[in-house]
């Protein structure tokens, strides 16, 4: 049944815009706090306030447009989105209408090898609502409700997708895309978990080879690439129902019930807000100057693709390269361990094992290891100059992530270094050589692996700090000559 | 001597001599309310514990022998929408009875910095909405001149106050003529500066891109010294103008030799009282014999003036009135159930008659299939309004006209057709929606009642707009005459 039909989606992302204080009052940013504590008059939209507009909101949006290819509007300007919400202390939100401060613009996604370009229709700016807390499940259902204010005129940046996406896969990419590209550009934290990303995705399905819109139905606040992937497959299977039954989908807005993995009707195109726009009257419109725009290009960071583009010509695998250049803070830190050690390979295979390993098992961001690109390419040029083993080497990385301490200073204290030299090797070869006759005859008789077993031995006496390339060698010889 | 008839810049020379003190003002004033309010009915709230301690300050620095500000001491009060710390600010409105702001409008910090003295908060129509004061959900202000009739409004506590001496002045807003009609029915000086010249922090909104604070006083000096206090650019207010205030003293200048006087014949139109007319005439004479060259003018668009104004005021009052709504402040309607019906029943019950004709019509105007022939409509004929003005002042240096086409009216007399209402802000309006400064000043009398000479100026150039009001002034007594109230 779904064969018969294709997908076309589109998505609207609201982020949550990284500056220190919100977008028209000083009040701080900040995640969490003890609630209605980051709050003020302005933001209470007690009586009488008036907005005064952040320029760090408008430089991050141009910032925003430029890395998402949009055209920067010369002239821009507020308007008032007027609904009715206990969240909403002004009860209309101020957000921008008809003339948004980016216009078009696309992001190249790559899916199962094809690449596609998602053309992105607008980007604006607008605050943030409040958190109602409920004393029950819903507002509906509960005897009472409290508002928290702290989120109240957090800035955000809505970015509106064309209906260019005909799949999940596709749509996901292009959110894991977008979201990487804020984080490149540091305009937005991109914390999921604290739903400083949220996704709204439009969906509806047409019968394969048709060129009209099919009815859409929206999905509003889904925070999760997970979810989104969850949530459109249970709308496309739905929908793909109605229509194989001859129904017709309702045009609606819905919410995800993540619990239950379903879609539920919050209401129709018939309930639909009037937002009665109008020009916001307390702020004077925008006009953006180019010198600004030119000076924020100048200043824009390595984008994803091109970071990428390069690790691959350094000779990493596409996977390789994709993984390294998932999060800004990962890619610079390579790049930064590759300034100190010259081999992008085995530098990628360390970062990508053990380095995020230990990361993920602490639970700690990139930005926050304990361990600094220096001193991991210091770890990594006495493992490449035979200071130490890779096996040593691994221990060595992990006791850097517990005690904060030099590869250098720990190979010195503990004594690690590696056993590369000819007499003190010889000695224990013999000793293992003596002691497992049972092995020499084996290799003698032509089990080559007995002398896996050897070498393992001579490990062991020497607590991993033989050079096992060393070992090999002259444990051949050894039994050669016997 | 009588020192609450006294005009401000009076008041600060017996300071300034030693021969009143603060203490001494603040409670002189105090007397003459408790004298005439129970007629007047001015105040909503009263501030005079506060008053008083802060005029023996003054009076601790007069002792020290310190010099005073031109402001400092002098007593005074503001409209009831513009926010006072800890002081409630009502607007009014029963929806607001109990709010107490957290922090203070601009201009009353302002005025704070200056040393005024604020005696209370002055009645008004609710949220600033109406011409008489009577949609005040508290009491009905009475015109000091005559008790039966309206002070005006929307800022009739506040003229009224000053017309029967219980302030030195008074801070008005005007959004369609609030301060300047109320000024000519009571007989005082009122200036709406130009949009932008005075902070709007604080005042609470009734028409974001329409309202402006400005002084009401007893002479034109005053005026001039009340706007030195508050005008000038405010980081706090984006719409607030980004310009350099002038010393507006300086404007007080007897000379209008050769001064260019519009008069455009569409504000004398049909609705104009004849005896109002004819002191408007004797006071273009007057001007015309002191040297201003005067002549008849034309602005084609003032006919769609109201309409138009009836359509941006309401849509951005629907649009800032909609925070009101009982969650987290304000009046919350008991027994509400769920939260609809809290917003509903908050509203219906909060709100007055006057304040729901306008949020309804501006949330028709604004509604999706409407805006284009409605609100942009008016957006559209705002500007050809503008560019009246534009092109009558190429020609001209000031326009003249009266303020109201009547002398106040009578209680009831209008309140229950609200077009008859609107019509008596006919003369003021256009200038809102132009943006521009205009005064209102006395000029004469008809049938014992004052009438207002309205003079409208360009944008940022009230200095003109003074200097013709202190030359008429100067060259008249109808400042000096006062409402026998009181004077039992």
């Amino acid at each position: 049944m779904l064969e018969d039909f294709e997908i076309v989606a589109g998505v609207e992302v609201h982020a949550e815009l990284a500056t220190k204080t919100k977008i028209f009052c000083g009040c701080t940013t900040e995640f969490g706090g003890e609630q209605n504590t980051h709050v003020c008059p302005v933001c209470l939209g007690l009586p009488g306030v008036l907005p005064v507009l952040n320029r760090q909101v408008v430089e991050y949006a141009i910032k925003t447009g430029l890395a998402l290819n949009s055209e920067i509007a010369e002239f821009s300007k507020f308007d008032r989105k007027n609904y009715y919400y206990p969240d909403l202390p002004k009860n209309f939100q101020t957000s921008q209408y008809d003339l948004p401060i980016c216009l078009g613009g696309h992001v190249e996604i790559e899916v199962d090898g094809v690449k596609k370009r998602i053309g992105i229709t607008r980007v604006h700016m607008e605050e943030d609502a409040g958190k109602l807390v409920h004393s029950g499940a819903t507002i509906s259902t509960s005897d009472v409700s409290f508002v928290d204010y702290n989120r109240t005129g957090v800035p955000l940046l809505e970015i509106v997708s064309e209906p260019d996406l005909r799949s999940v896969d596709e749509t996901v990419a292009y959110l894991e895309k977008l979201v990487q590209t804020l984080d490149y550009i540091e305009v937005s934290d991109c914390r999921m978990e604290q739903g400083s990303v949220r996704f709204d995705i439009n969906v509806s399905l047409r019968p394969k080879g048709s060129d009209k819109l099919g009815i859409r139905t929206e999905t509003k606040n889904l925070n999760s690439f997970g979810s989104v992937r969850r949530c459109m497959e249970y709308e496309i299977e739905r929908q793909a129902e109605v229509l194989s039954e001859g129904g017709q989908v309702i045009q609606e807005t819905r919410t995800w019930d993540e619990g239950r993995g379903i879609t539920l009707s919050l209401r129709s195109k018939e309930e639909a807000h009037d937002y009665r726009y109008f020009p916001e009257p307390d702020l004077v419109p925008m006009v953006i100057e180019r010198e600004w725009v030119e000076r924020v290009r100048e200043r824009l960071p390595e984008l994803p693709d091109s970071r990428r583009e390069r690790l691959l010509e350094l000779g990493l695998s596409a996977y390789d390269a994709g993984v390294i250049t998932s999060s800004k803070a990962l890619a610079e830190f390579f790049d930064a361990a590759l300034d100190k050690f010259k081999d992008p390979k085995t530098l990628a295979n360390w970062v990508m094992g053990d380095f995020l390993g230990l990361l993920k098992a602490k639970g700690i961001p990139v930005q926050s290891s304990p361990v600094k690109p220096e001193g991991l390419a210091e770890l990594l040029n006495l493992v490449e100059n035979g200071t130490i083993s890779g096996k040593i080497g691994k221990s060595v990385i992990g006791e850097m992530f517990e005690s904060g301490k030099g590869a250098a200073e720990i190979v010195k204290e503990k004594g690690l270094v590696q056993i590369s030299d000819t007499g003190a090797l010889s000695g224990i070869i013999d000793k293992v050589v003596n002691s497992n006759p049972q092995s020499v005859t084996d290799f003698k008789a032509g089990k080559e692996r007995a002398i896996g077993f050897l070498v393992g031995q001579v490990m062991k006496e020497t607590k991993g700090q033989a050079n096992p390339g060393l070992v090999n060698k002259l444990l051949k010889e050894k039994l050669e000559t016997m | 001597m009588d020192l609450t008839q006294l005009t401000a810049h009076e008041l600060s020379d017996l300071l300034a001599s030693r021969e009143a003190g603060a203490v001494e003002l603040v409670k002189a004033f105090f007397a003459r309310i408790d004298q005439v309010e129970e007629d007047v009915k001015a105040f909503n709230i009263f501030t005079r514990d506060r008053a008083l301690e802060q005029a023996s300050k003054v009076d601790d620095k007069l002792a020290r022998g310190e010099e005073l500000g031109p402001l400092e001491g002098i007593p005074m009060a503001f409209k009831d929408n513009m926010c006072t710390k800890g002081v409630p600010t009502t607007c009014s409105s029963k929806i607001l009875k109990s709010f107490v702001p957290p922090y203070s409008a601009t201009v009353v910090e302002q005025l704070a910095q200056a040393g005024s003295i604020m005696l209370g908060k002055l009645n008004m129509d609710e949220f600033a909405m109406g011409s008489s004061t009577e949609n005040s959900a508290f009491a009905k202000t009475c015109n000091p001149w005559d008790l039966e009739r309206v002070p005006g409004g929307s800022s009739g506590g506040a003229v009224a106050s000053v017309s029967a001496d219980e302030v030195a002045f008074a801070l008005g807003s005007d959004t369609g003529g609030s301060i300047r009609q109320p000024a000519a029915f009571c007989g005082v000086v009122g200036l709406k500066p130009t949009y932008g010249y005075v902070s709007r922090f604080g005042l609470i909104a009734f028409a974001s891109s329409l309202d402006q604070i400005g002084p009401l006083t007893k002479d034109v000096t005053d005026c001039a010294l009340v706007m030195n206090a508050i005008a000038g650019h405010d980081p706090k207010d984006s719409t607030s103008a980004p310009v350099d205030k002038p010393d507006f003293t300086k404007s007080l200048i007897n000379d209008v030799k050769g001064l260019r006087i519009g008069i455009p014949r569409e504000y004398f139109g049909a609705g104009i009282d004849p005896e109002v007319d004819k002191v408007i005439r004797q006071a273009i004479t007057k001007l015309e014999e002191l040297g201003a060259v005067v002549e008849e003018c034309s602005m084609p668009h003032t006919e769609y003036a109201m309409p138009t104004y009836y359509l941006i005021a309401p849509a951005e009052c629907s649009s800032n009135l909609a925070r009101y709504d009982g969650v987290s402040y304000g009046y919350r309607a008991p027994e509400s159930g769920d939260i609809v019906s809290m917003f509903k029943k908050s509203r219906a019950e909060g709100f007055g008659p006057e304040v729901k004709r306008r949020i309804m019509l501006g949330t028709y105007a604004l509604s999706s299939g409407y805006y284009d022939a409605y609100y942009l409509k008016a957006l559209k004929v705002r500007t050809l309004i503008k560019q009246d003005f534009d092109q009558a002042f190429e020609k001209f240096d000031i326009l003249l006209s009266p303020t109201a086409p009547t002398p106040a009216f009578k209680f009831g007399e209008k309140s229950a057709n609200p077009l008859a209402m609107y019509l008596s802000d006919i003369c003021t309006v256009p200038v809102n929606l132009a943006g521009i400064p205009a005064i209102s000043i006395p000029c004469g009398f008809a049938g014992g009642l004052p009438v207002g000479l309205h003079l409208m100026g360009k944008a940022f150039d009230e200095g003109t707009l003074l200097r013709v009001s202190y030359t008429f002034e100067q060259n008249t007594e109808f400042h000096k005459v006062k409402p026998s109230l009181g004077v039992k």
